[in-house]
């Protein structure tokens, strides 16, 4: 009787007549608000690729797919893309292992630092390294040459390599926050079990624990080839220099050459439609590669794991964690701060030739630069009150009340999440620049949607996640105590989910604040987000003014991260 | 208060019929039960009165207002049709406090403050949850936030409460102290109380009916406990209704025999009437089963003929302590029988040992065609 419990609760709410309802008002303002800010551009691009002046018109794409240099950049995102998600998978899941298994020191200290990834906007990360590692100018790279007395350097970061490199060290976290994830919460008696039964320490790894683990690790696994699919900021600060291209910086290339013309976003349109394909289509073998398996031993609460012992390992391993943590962390973070306090760029990193000048420059002397910041705040906050309280009506109509078609919704709400952030520029331009006697290009609104758009996603995730913690029963009650629909949402539904609704305003709050992709195509002489100043101030070879902003950045990301922590850990103390 | 009339009711979900063509009165200020097995629907029909359930054919009435009909397409909404529930989960709100839960109803029907507090502080006072108006509810113990969930019902309507296994959740001894509180409160306040529940135990204390539904969601039979207890209407009310034994009988040359693979065993209690030919069953009770040991003295084999003084007998194949019972099994030619016994009198008696034969006297016999299945 108990099965059938979320249907019958649904009934309730699908009934009531035939005058518009609340649920039904709910359902029709979601469906609108996502054809709006979802269908719309992707329909937009699909239009203009391949119709022209009403006709099919095949020959643009055509054209497009056999121009050397689009395969060109479509084979280096491949070839990126399998390198990061490769390596970062390996990465991920040693650490994760390491610390959720073995009996390394500092469990606590080094769970946080490997996050700290997570949060460092890549296209600083890549900033950094291009500062230490560039062929002549890098510091490493000089240091080295001064040392050998050569000419060639140590590496070369504008490099496929170094595009690798750079993406994994702040992609491997997605795997290694899954990993952890299911490790805590995998009963440990699973493993014990199996030493019983006569299985040294390979065999378990091997035979229980690894398989046991497969959906986390394919779960992050998907995230970062999703995530290094679409990236644009590494290789576009890395790659231009030495004409590497992948897709999304050809696609931005291609809109940027031709400077805002309606044949160059053609151009690029077509150039996203074929990265749309790429996304799917790996999405597509990785679920077929991954469909074998799926286990549900892991539970939700966490018990005390069967700690192995590493003994002669334990030091070299620990050395091995804080050797990368220095590198993916500490020295891009000191690269930053550092060359931000520099007096020019290229002097020596000594204290005398220190200045705290930049530092004033960007956030009182520069116009473009506070502007920046102040956008940067407004479009943050305000995409993420929106997003937030749309995600959350959309997940309450497809959560709770469960019409016909929420199958659909659902489907509309996470496709930009699989839409790579350029496409979806792209399509908003199109939308939004006069094609519906509504032309917002060059203003913030633009961007404003393209936010709402892409950051839906995770808002309906999080919202979905907080209702279904809220038993249909709950407002049931409150409907037979007189409550009308509407009163019970507001009086019972609204306050239950509101520390969820908290957190998923962080969730975009902080992604939004160091937003580049996007903004970099929408932005607008007055328009510029944090993102695009640092990148445009540092094309424009302003590197010191640039470092210094993107440590302003880093320190509002870093402070924004530690509010969401203080709250959800409130929550969680209730 | 105000009576219930359910005139045959359907419920679908999708293409799944809940219940179908279901009719019910239940009387003014009356505890209602619907017993039965899980899944047939008692909940369903509990949705239907409160409004939580959309009906496919039928009408609902409560007092004398049609509240839901499919025919006059009525449909009044839960919150105007003045009904209070208690759910399975009690439905408490987390994030108000106790006093806030009791007094949501009352705000909702804009009772002056001041009333509204003093209605409040009596129905809380009622559960005997008084000392508790400002406690959250995850302060509370299961059996407290049951309570404030009937409080909350109470408040809601003075017409109709309707129960939804309410005390599934409890501990024994909890579950056994609330269903007298309930009974208690049913009998000061002579609301019409409408309860579900699969279990018998608690459906005989408080019903003042009880309607026992099969997993078809048919009522089987409609009436007092007592009633019920008495005279069950067929196999599946008897079982439903306790531990049971069904005896496999039949007659043969005008004689009642267990039915037996081997050799069949005479059944040595007058015959009932209007069972005719072929075989039926025999119901009894483990408790209306008593042992004895002197007639079947001296006999090594059991189960081979009536014994000595023409009773039924058996050899005992486990012997089970329950505490205040003690549970046998009998075995009388290939059925097995459940036999208990208060340990008191077997102490007094003394305790059969496993492989000893002994004689079986049976009271308060039926006699049933089938041996329906109860879950």
């Amino acid at each position: 009787m108990r099965a059938g419990q979320s249907p019958r609760g649904s009934e309730l709410r699908r009934m009531e007549g035939s005058r518009l309802n609340t649920g039904q008002l709910l359902l029709v303002i979601s469906t609108v608000i996502l054809i709006i800010t979802v269908v719309l551009p992707v329909a937009m691009i699909v239009y203009n690729v391949f119709f022209y002046k009403w006709s099919f018109d095949w020959s643009l794409f055509a054209s497009m797919l056999t121009d050397p240099d689009n395969l060109a950049a479509m084979w280096n995102t491949v070839k990126i893309s399998f390198f990061v998600t490769t390596l970062g998978t390996v990465v991920g899941l040693f650490f994760a292992w390491l610390i959720g298994r073995s009996d390394i020191p500092l469990k606590g200290l080094m769970k946080s630092l490997f996050v700290i990834p997570y949060m460092f906007p890549p296209f600083i990360g890549a900033m950094a390294w291009g500062l230490l590692l560039a062929p002549r100018s890098g510091y490493i790279n000089k240091m080295f040459m001064a040392l050998t007395g050569g000419r060639t350097p140590l590496f070369n970061i504008n490099t496929l390599a170094g595009i690798v490199f750079v993406e994994l060290c702040y992609y491997f976290p997605f795997v290694f926050i899954q990993v952890s994830g299911a490790l805590e919460r995998m009963d440990p008696t699973l493993e014990e079990s199996a030493r019983i039964a006569g299985a040294n320490q390979m065999t378990v790894i091997r035979r229980i624990t690894m398989p046991l683990v497969v959906p986390a690790i394919a779960a992050g696994a998907m995230l970062i080839l999703i995530s290094s699919l679409s990236h644009f900021g590494v290789p576009a600060i890395l790659g231009f220099s030495n004409g590497i291209f992948t897709l999304p910086t050809k696609i931005y290339e291609l809109i940027y050459r031709a400077s805002g013309s309606f044949e160059g976003i053609r151009r690029g349109a077509s150039l996203s439609i074929l990265l749309v394909a790429v996304v799917v289509l790996a999405l597509a073998l990785q679920r077929r590669v991954l469909r074998a398996g799926r286990y549900d031993i892991i539970r939700g609460k966490s018990m005390r794991p069967m700690l192995i012992k590493l003994r002669g390992w334990k030091v070299p391993l620990l050395l091995v964690c804080f050797v990368f943590l220095v590198i993916t962390v500490i020295l891009p973070l000191c690269t930053i701060f550092g060359v931000g306090f520099l007096k020019a760029y290229g002097v020596p990193m000594k204290l005398a030739n220190m200045t705290l000048n930049n530092f004033k420059y960007v956030l009182f002397e520069s116009k473009m630069a506070r502007d920046s910041i102040r956008n940067s705040f407004f479009l943050s906050i305000t995409s993420a009150v929106i997003t937030m309280l749309v995600g959350t009506m959309i997940a309450y109509v497809i959560v709770k009340i469960q019409p016909r078609g929420k199958g659909v919704l659902e489907v509309l709400g996470i496709l930009p999440y699989s839409i790579p952030g350029i496409v979806l520029a792209v399509g908003v331009i199109l939308t939004w620049s006069g094609a519906f006697y509504l032309n917002l290009y060059n203003t913030i609104w633009i961007i404003l949607i393209a936010y709402i758009a892409r950051y839906m996603a995770f808002s309906m995730k999080s919202a979905s996640a907080s209702l279904e913690q809220v038993h249909d029963s709950l407002e049931e009650a409150s409907r037979t105590c007189g409550a009308s629909h509407f009163e019970s949402l507001l009086d019972v539904t609204l306050p239950l989910i509101r520390p969820g609704m908290v957190a998923g305003f962080f969730l975009i709050f902080l992604p939004a604040m160091r937003e580049l992709t996007t903004s970099l195509l929408l932005y607008g002489p007055f328009t510029r987000t944090m993102g695009v100043a640092i990148y445009s101030i540092n094309e424009e070879g302003y590197t010191v003014q640039a470092c210094a902003l993107a440590g302003v950045a880093i320190i509002i990301i870093v402070l924004g991260e530690l509010l969401l922590r203080f709250v959800t850990r409130e929550r969680r103390g209730q | 208060m105000a009576e219930v009339r359910l005139d045959r009711i359907t419920v679908q979900y999708g293409e799944k019929t809940a219940i179908g063509d279901f009719s019910l009165h239940v009387r003014d200020g009356e505890c209602l039960t619907l017993l039965g097995p899980s899944p047939c629907g008692k909940t369903t029909v509990l949705r239907a009165i409160a409004g939580l359930a959309k009906l496919a054919s039928g009408e609902v009435t409560i007092g004398s207002r049609v509240v839901a009909s499919k025919d006059r397409r009525i449909f009044i909404p839960p919150e105007k049709r003045n009904v209070g529930v208690v759910f399975q989960d009690y439905a408490v709100w987390p994030h108000m406090t106790v006093e806030a839960n009791v007094l949501y109803p009352l705000k909702k029907r804009k009772v002056p403050r001041k009333e509204a507090k003093e209605q409040v502080d009596d129905v809380l006072r009622q559960v005997r949850m008084g000392d508790y108006a400002a406690r959250m509810p995850f302060q509370l113990s299961g059996g407290q936030q049951q309570r404030v969930a009937l409080a909350r019902a109470l408040v809601a309507s003075q017409d109709v409460v309707l129960l939804d296994e309410p005390l599934t959740n409890l501990d024994a001894n909890l579950r056994e102290e609330m269903r007298f509180e309930i009974k208690r409160l049913q009998n000061e306040t002579g609301i019409t109380v409408i309860y579900v529940t699969h279990d018998q135990d608690i459906a005989l204390v408080i019903s003042d009916r009880i309607a026992l539904m099969d997993k078809t969601g048919s009522i089987r039979q409609l009436g007092a406990p007592e009633e019920l207890c008495k005279n069950p209407q067929d196999s599946f009310v008897y079982r439903f209704l306790g531990l049971s034994n069904f005896i496999p009988v039949e007659i043969v040359d005008g004689e009642m025999r267990v039915r037996s693979g081997a050799k069949s065993i005479p059944f040595p209690y007058p015959m009932p009437s209007g069972m005719g030919d072929g075989p039926f069953y025999a119901a009894c009770r483990p408790m209306d089963i008593t042992l004895s040991r002197e007639a079947a003295d001296g006999r090594a084999q059991a189960g081979t003929g009536p014994g000595a003084g023409g009773a039924l007998e058996g050899l005992v194949t486990r012997v089970i302590y329950l505490g205040n019972i003690y549970e046998y099994r009998v075995q009388v030619g290939d059925s097995e029988i459940r036999v208990q016994q208060d340990s008191f009198e077997a102490f007094k008696q003394g305790v059969f040992r496993e492989g000893q034969v002994c004689a079986l006297g049976i009271e308060n016999i039926r006699y049933y065609r089938d041996m329906e299945e109860v879950s």
